[in-house]
């Protein structure tokens, strides 16, 4: 059985007229031992099938287990087997490094010493500030102690709601090294960020928006699905040159992706084609080369279907 | 247990470490006991009067004298003619005028008869029916002195005795009743917010889905609330006893008995507010409009319950604060045991349990 199973799960908000739907009969399993991303915008819907899963709401319809028990009927008895960190920061700021550490050992009715190991190469970076308070903590440092408290009576799956949102580009990398270690023993993770980029770093991903999933794959097989051309465009004037392709035929879409932006076409296009192009409406410092597609691309694609 | 422990040591950090709070929730009863000790007091203290005195003769000076000697007089002057009257009320200047007759003494010796009259400010009614009680006191007491040698026909003579509070003090009511207003306040208001607080913090979403007894995380945040209410109580008491001389004179394990029954009272309605709310402003809000106005009004201890309309004798019932008020208000003053208070102590105990099972039900073991 999955360590995750989740089947056809809706769930709205507010009351019958004008309720909101956040999640539209969404299906997914995640196996035991792997790291799975949901990925997505803001809004998408990632909180709220992270509430169900943790026990915290209930879904108006479908149905979800985790390590084969209930979300709804047997919610105590997942209490006592996940570990969850929530988007927001959510330990004590007023207590200190190593307060909060203790506390959430006693309420999971552990020590610190027990699992220490699990814990041990998150804590040694946050064990020198094991004195200040966890409201004077950087954002990185937040991150890694509340993960610390998520992780502190080895939970056998673990719910992250992006962990690393408001969190520098170094820590983040760091964190997810920490999560590679820790799908090293056999912990389930499911993972939720904005961050595109991120998605190649999880075993298998799932692409949410607007409350539906749009696909579940490895990263690779995403990004294998993407089929059509894709250029990395790029002149003195970027804006104009959007417009401008956006108007080309055979392109059929444009936007920005880092420096550069990506262009979709038509298989028949090729790159002099869209340097001509350019060219043509009087742009200088032209760049233009073929690329491969990432995640976000898949992203654009699936968006738009 | 040992995860209680460390839940009520959790909850200690929280209240010591913010110290504008904590001081505010330790010196608030402190406060509140000496402005209404010192400053907000109905009792009738050096009131400002005028005499206007046309006698002069030795009876009025000395029926003067006599009301500036009393400490609820001042005479602040002494008017000419009957018009300064008018005028120096509505200065403001004094709340009573005495006024004699031509001739005071004269009339008094010869007539056997003679009269005063007292002119009060009324825009204050109990103000006025006070001093003019005072002063026909001091007019009676005057009378009873010259006529001491004489023998009338027939006299009754009224003999009062204020029991409990013979000098009248209005600290003997307020007492009682700061205590039921602070730890209404501490109690509810604070539990109120702590508990929202971890909701708003988020906090409490991490708590939920852990192994802990929602029972657990309430009884928690109890505990460090009921013993600073308990310190609260104990700095009233002590204030009230060696600093405005009210008395303790009853038992002082009933007192605090009636004490923890009414804290754990307000507890359980901080309790309970926390779960119908999600703000900390909300949560203040309803403890503040919803609790603190009831407790002033309808507790009897601002106002007589006796003299309210019927419906709100009605709705008097249920405010946990009427029911400690009288208990602490019985045993503190009154010096009375437990057989005088034992309805009272019922009625607060069933609240309480009420309160509490409620409280208990609803707290939220799931998000919205």
């Amino acid at each position: 059985m999955p360590a995750i199973h989740v089947e056809n799960i809706v769930k709205r908000y507010g009351k019958k007229k004008e309720a909101v739907t956040a999640l539209h009969g969404i299906s997914l399993s995640v196996e035991r031992g792997e790291l799975f991303g949901i990925i997505g915008p803001d809004g998408a819907g990632k909180t709220s099938l992270f509430r169900i899963l943790t026990t915290l709401l209930i879904p108006e319809e479908g149905s979800a287990t985790v390590n084969d028990l209930d979300v709804v009927k047997d919610y105590k008895a997942i209490r006592q087997q996940v570990g969850y960190m929530p988007g927001k920061f959510s330990l004590y700021q007023d207590l200190t490094v190593a307060e909060n550490l203790e506390f959430f050992a006693t309420i999971f009715n552990t020590s610190i010493e027990e699992h220490y190991d699990l814990i041990k190469d998150i804590y040694v970076q946050i064990e020198p500030f094991r004195d200040r308070r966890a409201g004077k903590l950087s954002g990185g440092m937040k991150q890694k102690l509340a993960l610390c408290c998520a992780l502190i009576h080895e939970p056998s799956v673990l719910f992250l709601d992006e962990p690393t949102t408001g969190v520098d580009a170094v820590s983040r990398k760091e964190f997810w090294e920490m999560l590679r270690g820790l799908r090293a023993r056999s912990i389930t993770i499911l993972v939720s960020t904005p961050y595109m980029d991120e998605a190649s770093l999880c075993d298998r991903v799932a692409l949410i928006q607007n409350g539906k999933i749009m696909s579940i794959d490895t990263p690779q097989g995403i990004i294998g699905s993407f089929q059509k051309p894709l250029y990395a465009a790029r002149t003195s004037r970027m804006l104009e040159m959007q417009r401008n392709l956006l108007q080309m035929p055979g392109v059929e879409e444009c936007y920005l992706c880092g420096e550069y932006s990506h262009v979709v076409t038509q298989p028949a296009i090729r790159t002099e084609q869209l340097i001509h192009y350019l060219q043509q409406h009087g742009h200088d410092q032209i760049d233009v080369k073929p690329v491969e597609p990432n995640i976000e691309d898949c992203f654009m694609d699936l968006m738009k279907n | 247990m040992k995860q209680f422990i460390s839940f009520v040591k959790k909850e200690f950090h929280h209240i010591l470490r913010d110290k504008r709070t904590l001081f505010i929730l330790l010196g608030m009863p402190v406060v509140q006991i000496l402005i209404f000790g010192f400053a907000l007091t109905n009792e009738v203290k050096n009131s400002k009067i005028a005499v206007l005195d046309p006698s002069r003769d030795l009876s009025s000076i000395s029926l003067t004298g006599q009301l500036d000697a009393s400490r609820y007089f001042d005479i602040q002057e002494e008017l000419h003619s009957y018009k300064d009257i008018g005028q120096a009320f509505r200065e403001g200047k004094i709340k009573l005028a005495v006024v004699f007759p031509q001739n005071f003494e004269r009339d008094l010796l010869h007539f056997n008869k003679a009269q005063v009259q007292l002119i009060a400010d009324a825009s204050d009614p109990n103000v006025a029916t006070t001093l003019t009680n005072y002063a026909t006191a001091v007019i009676m007491d005057f009378q009873n002195r010259i006529t001491r040698n004489r023998k009338l026909p027939y006299t009754i003579d009224t003999e009062i005795r204020m029991l409990y509070n013979p000098q009248l003090k209005g600290a003997y009511t307020f007492v009682p009743g700061v205590m039921a207003l602070v730890l209404m306040l501490v109690c509810t208001m604070m539990t109120a917010i702590t508990v929202v607080r971890e909701k708003e913090n988020g906090t409490m979403e991490v708590m939920l889905v852990s192994p802990v007894k929602p029972l657990k995380i309430v009884m928690a945040k109890a505990v460090p609330y009921l013993l600073l209410s308990m310190v609260n109580i104990a700095s009233i008491l002590l204030l009230s006893v060696f600093v405005l001389d009210v008395p303790l004179r009853g038992s002082l394990a009933l007192l605090a008995f009636g004490s923890i029954l009414f804290t754990l009272t307000c507890l359980a309605l901080g309790l309970l507010i926390s779960s119908a709310t999600s703000s900390q402003q909300t949560a203040m809000f309803i403890s503040l409009i919803g609790l603190f106005l009831p407790t002033m009004m309808l507790s009897g201890f601002m106002f007589p319950i006796e003299n309210m309309p019927l419906p709100l004798q009605v709705v008097s019932n249920l405010v946990p604060a009427k029911w400690y008020y009288r208990i602490a208000g019985a045993v503190m003053i009154k010096g009375l045991g437990f057989g005088a208070i034992w309805k009272e102590v019922l009625i607060l105990s069933g609240m309480m349990v009420f309160l509490l099972v409620l409280s208990i039900k609803k707290f939220k073991i799931r998000l919205a």
